[in-house]
């Protein structure tokens, strides 16, 4: 990457300018608050005429990818929209349970898009771009008036004004809720918005349809192969310009909180075709899910973190202590995080209490079968509010712990272990949301941007939405006003190679024919990863992940067996796809994670770590986006870096003591 | 626990299915019913046999992917589940449990446990939906709603599509899921513009895919693991009925009024 000028003025009018070395992030300079409408009016508009001539391919129909395709087609653009499910309606943004944030301040409580801002920079453990989380919390007011014109059912207080709620520690109400369903609420609000465009005939929509490769000619994304999951048929699509919403890849630990289809080829076929990979190694642990039973567990299952609101989360003072919890005195339980975080107590950030239960874990003092798991103890708040109060607030969670693990926790503490559940990493995009293949764009979890090191509690949405509504129409416009529509066939040979390159890939994992399943492979390479690259990294155990992973991925490549053909439904061969591709992310997730050797977020290097055993940054070596490109040796990937500059947010080490 | 399985295979949609039994031992109570059928998968492929298709994703009762009929009951003998959240604890050792695909006309079986429910899709693109596009709202708190309209759309809102209702209908009729939809709009201020003309449009959808008439029988509401209320029905019925005085007529374009 060449020299990039970065000019920088702040807001008392200092003007700066600076030569950097790295990635240009394209982010508009000028006082934060202007930089968005700036950049809004100096992107260049396609004629309303014009548009249908473009084709735009978007691959996912979650919050990010469905609101794009509906808004996108709304404008009169051509858009082909790709999802695995049987329907668009299905995609995983349907799990989030707790709520979307947005700077709207209606509860008067000293919230505002600025503080938001701070609020995510700083939860990101400052290593976001500011000028796209500023721009993630002007759009978050549009959001829900969006939402709300759409019929999303949120939560009314009894004036019939939106009502708000704390969320996952932050100190202001801005939570907007539908009951525990908002995410199947916003996702049911996009997929209307894009049904009424495929029945107007701008989207066409192509569902149990997987991406398998991105095609780029003459350096820019000019389509996409797909397999019809029903028939198995290997086929083209060409576009103007290709977005990629395919969610995390939090699915490479095996076990993960991710809808069992959820995966990582769309990206990963990206990478592997010149999109740079922005720190792999960010994922976040969820405090709150339910533990493991046991080796036929196939995905593990998030309770709300607005538990934690209400439950205290404690374990015996005593190693090894088998007493049921109801026998065991209050002078021998340990409040774990009440004792070391008395500001915060139980609602300190995901990434510190997920941490917390693993040390007290490791150190014998776990709960329930295996030792994995902490008590969350409502006994208090029962007999302080009773137990309708608790019923009405967390009923449905309650009813399903039960269903789960045939325990009342009316009566008896949950257990609760933390789990994979978001990935803060993904494909490096620009201010634009473009990755560094010029026509290709990426949004929601699948892009790198705006978390930083540790995703906030209902940010998620917020980013899905923000990025689908709001952002990709301007920034995908602007690209296509900048290129002639159409132009190339699907008969041009990088088409036919890539083709046939995925036909060969088919036809190999069919022809293996070994001994093992591919899940005995996904599970034992989620170990590797959930003990080497999970919650507490180090040195010497990614230098282990990093032998182990080759060799199971070589071993996968000579043993696996995937029953039946390539023309017909076969779940099997869908699942070893993506599993091959997990191999190669796990490897540059341990490369990622080995090279910060700080602290930062949900990435915690047990070698970097405060007197208190809080995570450190290194902000003198590490203050930058690591941005990995594939070099066809997937063991010497290229490190590119982004460097940050906080302008507004000074970096500071969090504490929540 | 040790199960015997009688489970539905069928190749594809043009190869006549039948019914093939499998013992299930080794099966721990604390199994959920698609982990329960993950174990049978995996001695299966061993064995060199093709392991049994069936629909799942999130795997935790909201994408609304996970289907079958347990017993003859959709998403088995659990109330206000799906599949997905049954676990093996609700059966006992030494059962036989039949395990087959939703079956209606509308839902053609594409293997074994997996059928097609572009249907459902068919009717919301013909009007299950509010038409405002993005960038058009006011502020969100410039129309109030009423807590207890707003309660009732979010009870119909959660529908999550899966389909038990018309598998579990004598007539196969879809009228719970359409009347749903209906509800969560027509409960809401947004909603009222396009009130009646959505309601003929998608009841004119679920016609033409084939769906079958509602006799308020009641099964739908039985095994809807969201336990969607039937009094989203007479809500759909009375928009119907205005509709009609109205003199609405559908407005679907041909190409969207056909069925695959």
């Amino acid at each position: 990457m060449s020299e990039i000028k970065k000019e920088t003025t702040t807001r008392t009018g200092v003007r700066t300018v600076e030569y950097v070395k790295g990635l240009d992030s394209k982010a508009p300079s000028g006082p934060i608050e202007q930089r968005w409408d700036k950049h809004r009016f100096e992107m260049k508009l396609v004629n309303p005429a014009n548009r249908r001539r473009y084709t735009i391919i978007v691959v996912g129909s979650g919050l990010a990818g469905g609101a794009a395709a509906a808004t996108l087609g709304e404008q009169g653009y051509n858009v082909k929209c790709f999802c695995y499910q049987d329907s668009p309606r299905r995609a995983h943004s349907i799990a989030a349970q707790g709520g979307i944030n947005a700077a709207k301040n209606y509860r008067n409580d000293g919230d505002s898009i600025f503080r938001l801002f701070y609020d995510t920079v700083k939860g990101g453990d400052f290593r976001a771009r500011e000028s796209n989380v500023y721009r993630l919390a002007q759009v978050s007011v549009n959001i829900i008036d969006q939402c709300v014109a759409q019929g999303v059912p949120f939560a009314r207080e009894y004036g019939g004004y939106l009502d708000n709620r704390s969320f996952g520690g932050a100190q202001v109400s801005r939570t907007f809720y539908a009951r525990g369903q908002t995410g199947q609420q916003l996702l049911l609000g996009a997929y209307q918005a894009l049904s009424r465009q495929i029945a107007a005939g701008t989207v066409k929509m192509f569902p149990r349809t997987e991406m398998l490769d991105l095609v780029v000619v003459d350096g820019r994304a000019r389509g996409i192969i797909t397999r019809d999951m029903v028939t198995g048929k290997i086929e083209r699509h060409v576009g103007d310009a290709v977005v990629l919403a395919t969610g995390g890849y939090g699915n490479v630990f095996y076990l993960s909180t991710n809808a069992k289809g959820c995966n990582a080829t769309a990206i990963w076929r990206a990478h592997r075709r010149g999109a740079f990979f922005g720190n792999p190694c960010f994922t976040q642990i969820h405090p709150t899910c339910i533990p493991v039973t046991g080796d036929h567990q196939s995905k593990l299952t998030l309770m709300s973190e607005s538990l934690r609101n209400d439950g205290r989360i404690w374990v015996p003072k005593k190693k090894g202590d088998t007493r049921r919890p109801q026998d065991i005195p209050e002078s021998e339980r340990d409040y774990y995080l009440e004792e070391r975080y008395p500001a915060f107590g139980n609602l300190v950030p995901r990434d510190v209490a997920s941490r917390n239960a693993k040390q007290v874990c490791d150190e014998g003092r776990g709960v329930g079968p295996g030792g994995q798991g902490v008590y969350l103890d409502f006994a208090d708040a029962i007999k302080r509010l009773g137990k309708q109060k608790i019923a009405e607030r967390y009923g449905n969670l309650f009813d399903m712990y039960q269903q789960i693990t045939g325990e009342n926790p009316y009566e008896v503490p949950m257990r609760i272990y933390p789990a994979v559940h978001y990935t803060m990493g993904g494909l490096w995009v620009d201010y634009n949301l473009m990755s560094t293949i010029p026509g290709l764009f990426v949004a929601g979890e699948a892009n790198f941007s705006d978390h930083g090191a540790n995703r906030l509690g209902a940010s998620a949405l917020m980013q899905g939405l923000a990025d689908g509504y709001f952002i990709l129409p301007y920034t995908v416009a602007n690209f296509l006003a900048g290129v002639k529509p159409g132009g190339l066939s699907a008969d041009h040979p990088a088409f036919a190679e890539a083709e046939a390159e995925v036909a060969d890939r088919v036809k190999r994992l069919l022809s293996i024919n070994g001994k093992r399943t591919v899940d005995s492979f996904h599970r034992e390479l989620g170990r590797i990863m959930w003990d080497e690259c999970g919650m507490a990294r180090n040195d010497a155990g990614l230098r282990k992940a990093l032998r182990r992973i080759p060799e199971l991925r070589e071993e996968f490549w000579q043993n696996v067996k995937v029953p039946g053909e390539g023309g017909e439904l076969n779940q099997e061969l869908e699942k070893a796809g993506r599993v091959a591709d997990f191999f190669e992310l796990a490897e540059l997730m341990c490369i990622d994670a080995l090279h910060r050797t700080e602290s930062c977020g949900g990435h915690f290097r047990e070698e970097s770590q405060t007197e208190d055993g809080e995570a450190k940054r290194d902000d003198e070596n590490f203050s930058y986006v690591a941005a990995w490109e594939y070099t066809g040796d997937l063991a010497k990937p290229e490190l590119h870096k982004e460097p940050l500059v906080f302008e507004y947010v000074k970096p500071s080490q969090r504490s929540y003591k | 626990m040790k199960l015997t399985l009688k489970v539905w295979r069928q190749k594809n949609n043009k190869t006549p299915g039948e019914f093939k039994t499998y013992q299930a031992d080794h099966i721990s109570p604390d199994m959920s019913f698609l982990e329960m059928l993950d174990v049978v998968n995996q001695d299966l492929i061993v064995k060199g046999e093709e392991p049994i298709a069936f629909d799942h994703d999130c795997r935790e009762g909201i994408c609304g992917m996970c289907s079958l009929m347990i017993n003859g009951v959709a998403h088995g003998p659990k109330a206000a589940i799906t599949t997905c959240q049954l676990h093996m604890r609700s059966f006992n050792d030494g059962d036989t449990i039949t395990i087959e695909p939703w079956r209606a006309l509308p839902f053609p079986i594409i293997k074994d446990l997996v059928v097609d429910r572009s249907s459902f899709d068919r009717i919301i693109q013909a009007g299950g939906y509010i038409s405002v596009s993005t960038g058009s709202a006011p502020d969100a708190n410039t129309i109030p709603v009423p807590k207890p309209d707003a309660d009732k759309a979010m009870d119909a809102a959660a529908c999550i599509g899966c389909g038990a209702c018309v598998a579990a209908c004598p007539n196969g009729s879809a009228m719970l899921f359409v009347a749903a939809k209906a509800a969560h709009l027509s409960f809401l201020p947004q909603g009222q513009a396009e009130r009646h003309q959505r309601a003929v449009n998608m009841v004119m959808q679920q016609d033409l895919e084939g769906f079958g008439n509602c006799t308020n029988i009641g099964e739908c509401s039985a095994v809807c693991p969201k336990e969607i209320s039937m009094d989203t029905i007479a809500r759909l019925n009375r928009d119907l009925i205005v509709a009609s005085l109205k003199g609405i007529e559908p407005t679907l374009q041909p190409a969207e009024a056909k069925a695959s």
